[in-house]
């Protein structure tokens, strides 16, 4: 049987693929996510900061010993650090001002981050092999599925629905949603609410992070690899609607998917599709798939 | 309370005539390829102006109308041979309806989402331009003649072409000071100051946005198709979402909502990368960076901003 | 300005002449012989050129200085062309109208080569491009006043496609980055390919640049094709390699990377890139001559040379000694002798340039080793075959430069 000219398990082969870019796009756009919710601000560095996880995870493996299972672990805790610092330091002096500062602090902060890596690494960057436990692969009949893309998508999965577990469904989640409403109320409820954000920063960008050492044994770990997948997630942004959690995990997987059916059909297409889509949900929908009007 | 005003309206137009004389004197003065670039740049930097610094809209894709327009002016004087002008002509026309098609889409949001939504688009714009045959794609639109102006000068004379692009410069700049002084500018800077009330005022608001959107478009395309003129190419970087991301530096760094800002913080940067580039490397990137966390976090007015807010406290205006 | 205008006439008026090296003091302009190596420095490509090739630039000029004393004085200048276009046509200019620099050379991207090509010409200076791969550069945008050195993209594409149909890799698949570059690489080969006698039995396009290119390897996986040919560069060629060992395609199906170098190898690792097949204009460790110099390139720069960087060596030196020979730094008669003249050194030997600015010399189809073979650092390939000069590049026959009269 043939769809597109392309057999039944060419099909099933290419969206498999789909599903695993798809799971990036949905980390990476969760992350977004939840830091818009709190903040109100467009991380501009979240490209930087998923590239420095990858190249954390490498520097820890050659400079320092650490395995891959240890920097899954502590990477994006070092980055979520980061986040808190850069939360603490910048970003808090602009929460009176125009949501627009904040994004172009942030575009800044990734020029920076960018620049740095560039000049310490160079540009034709570095390999990091798959973990022992995860090379190889397993033959589906339809394609030979190697173990780490795998691997790939059930990490992220979890994370991203544990995500939306404990903002949804915890009490944790409820003063954060409370705190996005009405900050002063969840004040009054003697909630301390600067630190609750500064967590949020915090966590978003470990997201990121983990999106990165998640990467970095199928990428080659590079300073620009980040830049060349935000704009990207943006798009994926901007299509759902960063009006829910599961909204973003949602839309990215779907494009992923999408994406692969492009690549099917017409693979010249397949970078313009995004947001080809996006330009229609704008028409249809402005405020995307998943977004309240305000 | 007239005469202050009166002074103050004397001073800007002596400042004006003063940068007249010096934008004329320069190339004796400066390397005059240097200028030109320059001067593209601080239009470029205007018209982006206009749209954040007057009526509030951060458009992060401000690079497909600068490079969209290039490749336009570039290919119509190559391979149509039409003279200089209607090149810059053609590009600023093709620009201004890009703007138009940009501008209907991304007004029916706003702020971010604005914002993201004209760097999404702008992302098309590249893709296109990457892969549409008559761009050359990486390799860029090569050997673009600057031919005779109005079949009569010869640019390829840097002089001429300096002051053609000068004077496209001065016609750009005008405009722009035009449209923020006539009523159409006071009704965008309501819409900038307090969107509802102007709403609430009975002004069709949309419609102002999308009409300032298309002249800072089509005044965007004039700097790029100029640009090509000058370097005689058109390439990938002009459409780039960095070139976005530049001219929102020049603007901030200038001062946002001021007219001579712009060209200020065109100025600046233009120089920096120039004289920096071969000496740091990548550092440029680190450097840039730092002057928009620093802009953004201690100096949002801009130098232009801040000089005029140094006056205004000294008494001087 | 008056200096450049005597130097102009009194050239002009020797014209044929054999030039008389008594004179030579008198006739390079204001005494100095300027080289602006104008190259990647921050960007994807620096590795492959960049700092190596300025590195490259002086090494020529000290050992010139060293061994032919000339009575000129010669100064090296380098900047960034950031591989725009723009950046590159604004500072050639620049250093031709304001810093008197005679020869412009490196140039890494074909935008920056086809930029600075043009403005050598309307400024009558020299041009020589050893970075940059497009047959552009000697067709159609051919010009007097510039040499193309080191390789294109047309020898790269005959020595890997000829050379692996007769080794056996009949059927081949495309994966390509889809802009110009891509596309011409793409074409080049399956001509070479076909007529070799083998078959193409498809392609596919990817965005450029890419980032996840299973999908495509999944395409070229179920063509069944012998040979995946890759026709893009950088990047997008590095992350094909490593994802097409992650899904198990090869070692079944042999990969030809049509644009890489040595410094591509050495990045992703020999466990990754074994058994590759590749064409470049040097190898380091061909023979006891390139070992000597390439040893001496080590110790400066701390990386082996690419043939890029050595490219840069030879093409500096033989531009000096053209100089050195007329005694005249003016641009019709230096390119005059440098085209008179056979190249003979540790690059090429028998090395000419024609006259639409190719120079021809041999190539090599080298394949990557594995890493059980590899006996010292950069010990990275075994060499398959050295390709004539004259089948490499392409036949002038065949040129669409307006400057070869047929």
């Amino acid at each position: 049987m043939e769809i597109f000219g392309v057999s039944l398990q060419g099909l099933a082969g290419q969206l498999l693929i789909g599903l695993i870019n798809g799971s990036f796009y949905a980390v990476l756009s969760l992350g977004l996510a939840v830091i818009f919710g709190q903040l109100n601000i467009i991380n501009f560095a979240h490209g930087a900061l998923y590239m420095m996880g990858a190249f954390l995870a490498w520097i820890g493996l050659t400079h320092f010993g650490i395995n891959y299972w240890a920097a899954l672990l502590l990477v994006p805790l070092l980055i979520g650090l980061l986040g808190i610092v850069i939360e603490r330091a910048l970003l808090r002096w602009l929460y009176q001002l125009d949501h627009l500062y904040g994004l172009l602090l942030t575009f800044g902060l990734a020029l920076i981050i960018e620049g740095l890596f560039r000049y310490y690494f160079g540009i034709s960057g570095e390999s990091y092999e798959a973990p022992e436990a995860l090379r190889g692969g397993v033959d589906l009949g339809f394609m030979f599925l190697p173990l780490y893309r795998g691997w790939v998508v059930v990490a992220s999965l979890v994370v991203c629905l544990a995500t939306w577990f404990i903002i949804e469904r915890t009490k944790l989640g409820a003063y954060l949603r409370a705190g996005t409403e009405n900050p002063k109320l969840v004040q009054a409820l003697g909630i301390n609410v600067p630190l609750m954000i500064t967590l949020t920063y915090g966590f978003g960008v470990a997201l990121a992070g983990f999106a990165g050492v998640l990467a970095a044994p199928i990428l080659q770990v590079n300073p620009l690899m980040g830049s060349n997948l935000i704009i990207v997630v943006f798009a994926v942004v901007v299509i759902g609607g960063m009006g829910s959690i599961l909204g973003s995990i949602v839309t990215g997987l779907g494009l992923g998917l999408v994406e692969a059916l492009t690549r099917v059909v017409y693979p010249e297409a397949s970078a313009v599709v995004i947001f080809v889509i996006m330009v229609i949900v704008l028409l249809v929908r402005p405020a995307g798939l998943f977004g309240r009007e305000n | 309370m007239a005469r202050p005003a009166d002074r103050s309206q004397r001073l800007r137009w002596v400042g004006f005539g003063l940068l007249l004389v010096a934008g004329i004197v320069a190339p004796f003065v400066a390397y005059p390829t240097f200028l030109m670039k320059l001067l593209c740049f601080a239009l470029f930097a205007c018209a982006f102006n206009l749209l954040l610094g007057f009526t509030g809209l951060l458009s992060f894709g401000h690079a497909a109308f600068f490079g969209g327009a290039g490749y336009v002016c570039g290919y119509v004087v190559k391979h149509w041979g039409v003279t200089p002008e209607l090149g810059v002509l053609a590009g600023t026309a093709v620009a201004a309806l890009l703007g138009f098609a940009f501008g209907a889409l991304a007004i029916r949001r706003s702020g971010i989402y604005f914002a993201m939504i004209t760097l999404a688009l702008a992302q098309m714009v590249y893709f296109l331009a990457l892969q549409l045959p008559f761009t050359g794609g990486e390799d860029g639109l090569q050997g673009v003649p600057r031919g005779h102006l109005f079949g009569l000068i010869d640019l390829s004379d840097n002089l001429a072409m300096y002051y053609f692009v000068f004077a496209l410069f001065v016609a750009g700049f005008a405009l722009i000071l035009r449209t923020i002084h006539s009523p159409f500018g006071q009704v965008l800077k309501a819409i900038r100051e307090n969107e509802p009330r102007t709403l609430s005022l009975g002004y069709d608001v949309d419609r102002y946005k999308l009409l300032a959107f298309v002249i800072s478009a089509g005044l965007a395309g004039m700097a790029g198709a100029t640009k090509t003129l000058v370097f005689q190419l058109a390439s990938l970087t002009d459409v780039h979402w960095h070139t976005s991301g530049e001219v929102v530096l020049m603007t901030l760094l200038g001062g946002l909502g001021t007219a001579m800002g712009p060209v200020v913080g065109a100025g600046i940067i233009v120089t920096l990368q120039n004289e920096l580039a071969d000496k740091v490397g990548s550092w440029v990137s680190v450097i840039m960076g730092i002057i928009f966390i620093v802009c953004v976090l201690a100096f949002r007015r801009g130098i232009v901003g801040e000089i005029r807010a140094l006056a205004k406290r000294l008494g001087i205006s | 300005m008056k200096q450049r205008l005597i130097a102009l006439s009194v050239a002009a008026s020797l014209g044929a002449l054999p030039a008389a090296p008594a004179l030579a003091q008198a006739r390079v302009s204001d005494g100095v012989v300027r080289i602006g190596v104008l190259t990647d420095l921050s960007g994807t490509y620096s590795d492959l050129s960049g700092q190596g090739s300025v590195v490259a630039t002086k090494m020529a000029v000290e050992d010139f200085i060293a061994a032919d004393k000339p009575a000129f004085k010669i100064e090296v200048l380098s900047a960034d062309h950031q591989n725009k276009g723009d950046i590159a046509s604004n500072k050639a200019r620049e250093w031709f109208e304001k810093d008197g620099v005679d020869m412009v050379t490196d140039l890494v991207t074909t935008s920056t080569a086809l930029a600075v090509m043009k403005i050598a010409k309307e400024k009558n200076r020299i041009a020589i491009v050893n970075g940059a791969a497009s047959t552009r550069i000697t067709n159609e945008d051919c010009n007097d006043v510039s040499v193309h050195y080191t390789y294109d993209t047309y020898a790269l594409a005959n020595g890997t496609g000829r050379a692996v149909v007769k080794q056996g890799g009949k059927s081949w698949f495309f994966i390509t980055a889809d802009y110009a570059f891509g596309h011409s690489l793409e074409k080049d080969t399956s001509d070479v390919v076909k007529a070799a006698g083998g078959s193409v039995l498809g392609s596919v396009r990817h965005p450029f640049p890419g980032n996840d290119f299973s999908s495509f390897l999944l395409n070229a996986q179920s063509s069944g094709a012998q040979v995946i040919g890759l026709a893009n560069a950088g990047n997008d060629t590095i992350n094909s390699i490593k994802q097409a060992a992650e899904f198990g395609i090869t070692p079944k199906q042999t990969l030809a990377g049509l644009l890489m170098f040595i410094t591509d190898i050495h990045s992703l690792g020999l466990k990754t890139a074994q058994n590759m097949y590749l064409t470049e204009g040097f190898y380091w460790d061909l023979n006891e001559q390139t070992r000597a110099w390439s040893k001496r390139f080590f110790d400066r720069h701390k990386r082996m040379p690419t043939m890029v960087q050595a490219g840069q060596y030879s093409s500096t030196m033989h531009y000096l000694k053209a100089v050195k020979a007329t005694g005249s730094d003016d641009t019709a008669v230096v390119m005059a002798r440098m085209k008179k003249t056979p190249i003979n050194d540790f690059f090429a030997t028998k090395g000419q340039i024609r006259d639409d600015g190719r120079m021809v010399h041999d190539m090599y189809l080298l394949q990557v080793k594995k890493p059980a073979e590899s006996k010292y650092p950069w010990d990275y390939y075994n060499v398959r075959a050295t390709i004539p000069g004259n089948e490499a590049f392409q036949p002038l026959s065949a040129s669409r430069c307006p400057l070869i009269r047929k």
